[in-house]
């Protein structure tokens, strides 16, 4: 085969590839269309987190003085940005593991798995729609705290973005665990789905430093990008700087994290082909 | 060349063996029904062929693609239907089709859903939730979803379970439609003998995942002495009549 004719083909591959991301997506789109408690599913539980962190923020807040400028007011904006920012993490990965689940859900797995779709074609897809909840469910949160609770989110910078991606990250190799876990037990496991990034959360110390864990606690939670992410967090409002330390060690945590979730995925997917729990996964 | 060439296909399952050695082929162009009590193993066999489990020992060749190694270039050629599988309840009939359709890279596929709406009557379903139809209305559409690639090779479980008589003919006459203008093969498992003898030029009969016997249906009836493809499924079924002196 020539160059062109190579260039060619990969080009109508990615195209083909990237037909069938759509047709993917679409299906969750229009569903999403016609489902309003889907849609206020993905709102709900971040603006309610906000709101009553909002008025515990307003507590510390009144308490410090009644100014934001003060120590109050420091303490105030990071349970606020530490609400917002984690919501990333939870909205990232229930937006992968939901997904999935509603394949499981509507028993359309199979016509799924029998058509060209590559699994990692799936996974591309359970990602963007993860994009699209996640920027769904945290902006009505981020507006909120804006107008009610006069935090301005974006005021921490560009280095949002840095943070935002990273939690995002995790949020997805958690989703693909678990996912894994619906491989290997089947809608079994589906409670995992909503617990298990909950139980993270003491780890991830998103509302203290890492150094208030007990001391045998914290390599464990230095292992978590999300933990780096808060540091980074908290030096940003606090000293109005980059800890970019904390950012690339979050950077380094979630490729490494994410290289062992992809393993696991392609082994369970692969696993249970042998099994027959393509088959059965609804059970 | 053949849709379909099984090589000593097995598949056990922790000491259980679903499916026992089994050879055959699909010729292009076949209709072939695979036929066996509840547990004899077509399920199975369909699953295997259509790469959702991986066999245990021999080989599939789908039009021409090793499925161990290329499965996906022959999932693109073929489709499968099963009343057993759902389509997304939530969806309507068209969005339904839009999304298989751009999973199965269909060029025009607006162009396609016309084609098959006409030819199923789905004009007036096409904007209805997937959900809020009928066992028959559901049938036609899972028929057009199966057909939305023009595959060469269609796998179809069951496609007239549970329907009335003149939404199964429907059914029937369009597989034999499809299979006459296309020259696709089609591969059905069936419980309804009389489906299976109007359609099928070939069937496999299975039993505990064995291949028992296999013919077209009018040398089966002949060769086991009985009036019709039931007596002779009940016969090897039950190990009674000619089948148990052939199994002797």
């Amino acid at each position: 085969m020539t160059g062109a004719a190579a260039s060619a083909a990969a080009a109508s591959a990615a195209a083909a590839s990237a037909q069938r991301i759509w047709g993917l997506v679409y299906r969750h789109l229009a569903l999403y269309q016609r489902s309003w408690p889907r849609l206020l599913e993905i709102t709900y539980f971040p603006t309610l987190e906000l709101l009553i962190w909002g008025f515990t923020a307003n507590f510390f807040s009144h308490a410090g003085g009644g100014s934001n400028k003060g120590m109050g007011g420091l303490v105030a904006g990071g349970l606020v940005a530490g609400v917002l920012l984690w919501q990333v993490m939870l909205r990232g990965q229930l937006g992968v593991t939901f997904s999935f689940l509603e394949e499981i859900w509507s028993r359309n797995l199979g016509h799924v798995f029998v058509s060209p779709l590559r699994p990692a074609e799936m996974v591309t897809t359970l990602l963007v729609i993860s994009v699209m909840r996640t920027v769904i469910g945290v902006l009505p949160a981020v507006a909120i705290a804006y107008f009610c609770y006069a935090f301005n989110l974006f005021g921490l910078g560009p280095v949002l973005m840095l943070f935002f991606v990273n939690l995002l990250v995790m949020g997805w190799w958690v989703a693909l665990g678990i996912v894994s876990l619906l491989f290997r037990y089947g809608a079994g496991a589906e409670a995992l789905a909503w617990t298990l990034a909950f139980g993270i959360t003491p780890l991830a110390c998103v509302f203290y430093p890492v150094t208030v864990l007990p001391a045998w606690l914290q390599p464990f939670a230095l292992a978590l990008p999300a933990a780096h992410v808060f540091e980074g967090m908290r030096a940003a409002l606090l000293h109005k700087s980059v800890a970019w330390d904390q950012l690339a060690q979050a950077a380094l945590l979630n490729l490494i994290w994410m290289a062992v979730s992809v393993a696991v995925f392609g082994a369970q997917f692969r696993a249970a082909r042998i099994r027959g729990a393509l088959i059965s996964i609804g059970e | 060349m053949d849709a379909i060439a099984v090589q000593n296909l097995t598949k056990r399952y922790k000491g259980t063996l679903a499916v026992d050695d089994i050879s055959f082929t699909l010729p292009q162009g076949g209709v072939m029904g695979l036929l066996g009590g509840n547990g004899a193993g077509k399920t199975t066999t369909i699953s295997m062929l259509l790469g959702l489990l991986v066999p245990s020992a021999g080989s599939i060749t789908v039009l021409g693609h090793d499925m161990a190694k290329n499965r996906f270039a022959a999932l693109a050629r073929m489709n499968f239907s099963s009343p057993y599988i759902a389509l997304p309840q939530k969806l309507t009939v068209l969005e339904n089709l839009r999304v298989y359709g751009n999973l199965y890279n269909v060029r025009n596929i607006r162009g396609r859903i016309a084609e098959l709406a006409e030819k199923f009557n789905l004009g007036e379903l096409l904007e209805r939730p997937a959900g809020e139809l009928s066992a028959g209305q559901k049938t036609r559409v899972a028929l057009a979803k199966s057909l939305i690639n023009h595959p060469d090779l269609l796998l179809l479980d069951e496609p007239t379970a549970s329907l009335d008589p003149d939404t199964g003919d429907f059914v029937r006459t369009a597989l034999e439609t499809y299979a006459r203008e296309s020259g696709a093969a089609i591969l059905l498992a069936s419980h309804n003998m009389a489906e299976v003898e109007r359609l099928c030029d070939n069937v496999l009969m299975l039993k505990s995942g064995k291949l028992v016997d296999q013919g077209t249906p009018a040398a089966l009836i002949a060769r086991y002495g009985r009036e019709d493809l039931e007596q002779v499924f009940l016969d090897i079924a039950r190990n009674t009549g000619s089948a148990r002196e052939f199994a002797a």
